[in-house]
């Protein structure tokens, strides 16, 4: 077998949602070979997701148009980040094994931006696991890629605002949303609608708070079907409703993708992601960290802190500077969104029953993993978090479950194929190496 | 009237199904309603979840490899399987 030459770039950037879209052309102008490393078919991350019949906002039109016009930017979509490589210079920031359909390698980096994005929170209740139950971005997300709900009855539960938008996005491919049940009460939302006016970019959603499908102090009970989703049950302040339905989508807000820089040794900061300083370096030299994997906060301010770092990566400080402002602006909203969509933890860690399953991946349930002590001992125990997802779900369902600290991942990211492994000399974990 | 969405081909085990050029592979296995993707360990049928590559739910077999349904983009042709391997992470 012939091994490639080390694939080897100035800086690699990790997650090309807005923040890694920004961060690129930020630091394109300086010269540097940039690589942008994507798991989505296409650019955009998840707010800009693109399919069949999607109208990409000109904003992502601009940043797409962007990328293909800098000769410096390498776009790798549909490749994934499986684990860490040896560094075959010391001064690098990081050797990345990568692997996409059809090919694993080692990709080298001086700099290394990670905007690693964030992912749903999903929190298991009785039936969760039946077709037909998905996260609210998850629904969202899959419409844009073109899955045809027209006709079909939807329940959109949890909380945040990704609620309105994805019963927005369900409503226009044709659906019927029958409810929106959010969990905070009514008083926070008048709150947060109210507060809105502060960031003008953002009023538009106000109005969707008064549609007459939203309930507030509400949440799902138990998905009910025998072989995929035919009803659900809602609590609705002391009353309980049943509706039926084709889909339930369920989500509690976002949490931060951080398994990457962790298992890189970046520190964890506040709201759970990623420490990062003024200039958006993390606490490991020559790696940053920009957008949502730095605690969620909105797509303006992934933007912001994505410009950042990529100025900084390119050593571009004042131009970094320049941009404090307007980040200061936008973290004044990420704060609003986290006081007014707080998560009832004693509320929702009380749903799921004892066969419940919490981790998906390996069928382990609630009542098993709850006599357990912490993600350590559960792992060891009941291979919860050794399974697909790599506890990337039911570790943060843990998390708000149990109040266990979920630990990164010791070896490999992502399941990964033998051949990857092989040609980067990495060492292969039994339980998350697949073969095709 | 719309122009008319280019559409592509794509076999859902024994059956040819078009969807909109662009879709994902959930849309096809959609159209099989519930959209059943894999066989967990204790032998449930599971569907999409998540719906951006973290949950591995949708892991279904592309042309007799291993890959994320939400995450592929259907091309004329490709033939799309249930995934019946019921370990997590070996196929």
């Amino acid at each position: 077998m012939t091994t490639t030459a080390p694939a080897r770039c100035d800086l690699l950037i990790i997650g090309a949602g807005p923040a890694g879209m920004a961060a690129a052309l930020a630091a394109a102008e300086s010269g540097m070979r940039i690589v942008v490393v994507d798991d989505n078919p296409a650019p955009g991350g998840q707010i800009w997701r693109n399919g069949p019949g999607v109208q990409l906002p000109p904003l992502a039109r601009q940043h797409r148009e962007g990328l293909a016009r800098h000769a410096n930017i390498e776009v790798l979509s549909g490749t994934r980040v499986v684990g860490l490589g040896d560094r075959a210079n010391t001064g690098d920031a990081a050797a990345l094994i990568l692997e996409n359909a059809t090919r694993g390698w080692t990709q080298h980096a001086s700099r290394l931006i990670l905007c690693t994005g964030a992912r749903e929170l999903l929190l298991p209740f009785p039936g969760w696991t039946l077709p037909g139950v998905t996260g609210a971005g998850g629904l969202q997300a899959l419409i844009k890629a073109g899955l045809d709900v027209r006709g079909q009855r939807i329940v959109i539960a949890g909380t945040g605002p990704l609620l309105l938008a994805a019963a927005s996005t369900a409503r226009k491919a044709g659906a019927q949303v029958l409810r929106v049940a959010e969990h905070t009460s009514w008083g926070a939302l008048a709150a947060f609608a109210a507060q809105l006016v502060r960031w003008p970019a953002k009023a538009w959603q106000a109005p969707t708070l008064l549609r007459p499908s939203l309930r507030a102090n509400a949440h799902v009970l138990e998905a009910l079907g025998n072989t995929q989703v035919e009803a659900v049950r809602l609590q609705r302040g002391s009353r309980t409703e049943q509706l039926e339905c084709e889909r339930i989508a369920c989500g509690f807000g976002l949490v931060p993708n951080t398994h990457l820089g962790q298992m890189l040794g970046c520190t964890l900061g506040e709201r759970h992601g990623l420490q990062v300083d003024a200039g958006m370096r993390t606490t490991v030299p020559g790696i940053y960290a920009a957008g949502e994997c730095t605690g969620f906060g909105g797509s303006e301010r992934a933007l912001v802190q994505g410009a950042m770092a990529g100025h900084a990566a390119a050593g571009e400080a004042d131009a970094a500077q320049a941009l404090q402002n307007q980040l200061a602006r936008w973290n004044a909203f990420a704060d609003a969104l986290h006081r007014h969509f707080p998560l009832r933890a004693e509320t929702l860690a009380a749903l799921p029953r004892p066969d419940t399953f919490v981790c998906r991946c390996e069928d382990v349930a609630h009542g098993v993993l709850r006599q357990r002590s912490n993600w350590i001992d559960a792992k060891l125990h009941t291979r919860c978090g050794m399974g697909a997802c790599q506890g990337r779900i039911c570790g943060a369902a843990a998390q708000v479950l149990y109040g266990w600290t979920p630990q990164p991942a010791r070896h490999l990211l992502s399941p990964a194929r033998i051949a990857t492994l092989a040609d980067a000399g990495g060492k292969p974990s039994h339980e998350s190496a697949t073969q095709t | 009237m719309s122009p008319a969405i280019p559409m592509v081909e794509v076999q859902l085990g024994e059956a040819w199904v078009r969807v909109p050029a662009g879709s994902s592979a959930v849309a096809v296995l959609a159209q099989q309603p519930p959209g059943r993707t894999r066989l967990s360990v204790t032998g449930q049928w599971r569907a999409p979840l998540c719906g951006m590559g973290v949950c591995h739910e949708c892991r279904v077999l592309i042309d007799g490899r291993e890959r994320l349904a939400c995450q592929t983009i259907c091309e004329d042709g490709m033939h799309i399987a249930t995934s019946t391997a019921q370990s997590a992470g070996a196929a």
